[in-house]
């Protein structure tokens, strides 16, 4: 009862997220590097939520997590995401 | 059933409790650097010239080098709450050791990279930032505050995951009570996230 969510992640499946996590990490680089004229931005707008997402999903145990946690932060997250739509109609009618 | 004797002697637990706590202050970060991250937007749609010039002279292979060690810390964190479920005592403490080693690698980083910036007279109120426009200066002042308030979270986590090497060595974190170490862990997990925000916005904004 106690570890009824104490979920065994094999080291495989972390050692597989970490190449996973480096690799993007790379790609990030790379694309900044030598496309940043054109896809820099974009590429960090992927990447980077993409990133914290795999850790988040299993670095953190929120996959195999039940439904009240994963709505916690799905609060917490929308809460950050109201904030930035509120800033930017001010901050773009300013200095946009 | 059993009469007050072992049932007294069981320590209280709840497992869930101790979890979802960790989560509510996990949040409580997640909003605290978003705030930053609000400011940093705002300031970079006002100043976007400087901020690019700024994320230029950033040393971009300290920046990348401290992804990776952060990224790794993060896997033999994860990897040795693995390892304590299994039972694997020994490969969970050294695990945990690595990744301490790991965090006192990155600001090792840090100390060498901000050293040359403020060398350079960069830093705030610093001779050479003040010669720059306002854009240059809040451009280096929200670096230094947000890599700094970062900085002081990975110093956190080194006390934080040192106590609970600690507590392993001592049997008091087995593998039928890891709470500890996979609440350590979210907190270790959370420095490696925002850092993974970090880098492109500062490093890679050139």
């Amino acid at each position: 009862m106690e570890h009824e969510a104490g979920h065994v992640i094999p080291y495989s499946t972390l050692v597989k997220v970490w190449a996973v996590l480096l690799a993007l990490t790379a790609v990030l680089v790379f694309v900044s590097r030598v496309f940043h004229e054109t896809l820099s931005v974009p590429a960090m707008l992927a990447i980077t939520p993409l990133k914290a997402g795999l850790v988040f999903y299993f670095f953190m145990h929120l996959k195999y997590e039940g439904v009240l946690l994963k709505t916690m932060l799905f609060v917490a997250l929308a809460t950050l995401v109201i904030f930035l739509g509120l800033l930017f109609s001010d901050v773009l009618v300013r200095f946009g | 059933m059993s009469g007050p004797g072992p049932a007294a002697a069981a320590p209280h637990r709840d497992y869930q409790g101790a979890k979802i706590g960790m989560w509510l202050f996990v949040f409580t970060e997640l909003i605290l650097f978003g705030g930053l991250f609000l400011l940093y937007s705002a300031y970079r749609t006002k100043y976007p010239h400087e901020f690019h010039e700024g994320g230029q002279e950033l040393n971009v292979v300290i920046g990348v080098a401290n992804t990776i060690v952060l990224l790794t810390s993060s896997l033999t964190v994860a990897m040795s709450i693995t390892a304590i479920q299994k039972g694997e005592k020994r490969r969970a403490r050294i695990l945990l050791a690595i990744t301490l080693l790991l965090a006192a690698v990155f600001l090792v980083d840090k100390v060498v990279e901000w050293s040359a910036e403020i060398g350079r007279g960069i830093y705030p109120n610093g001779p050479e930032l003040l010669k720059r426009p306002q854009g240059a200066i809040i451009f280096f002042g929200l670096y230094y505050t947000m890599t700094g308030l970062h900085g002081l979270h990975v110093l956190a986590g080194i006390g934080v995951l040192a106590v609970m090497l600690a507590l392993l060595t001592k049997d008091r974190i087995r593998s039928d009570d890891y709470v500890k170490l996979e609440n350590a862990g979210l907190y270790w997990h959370l420095v490696d996230v925002i850092w993974i925000f970090l880098l492109p916005l500062f490093y890679l904004a050139a």
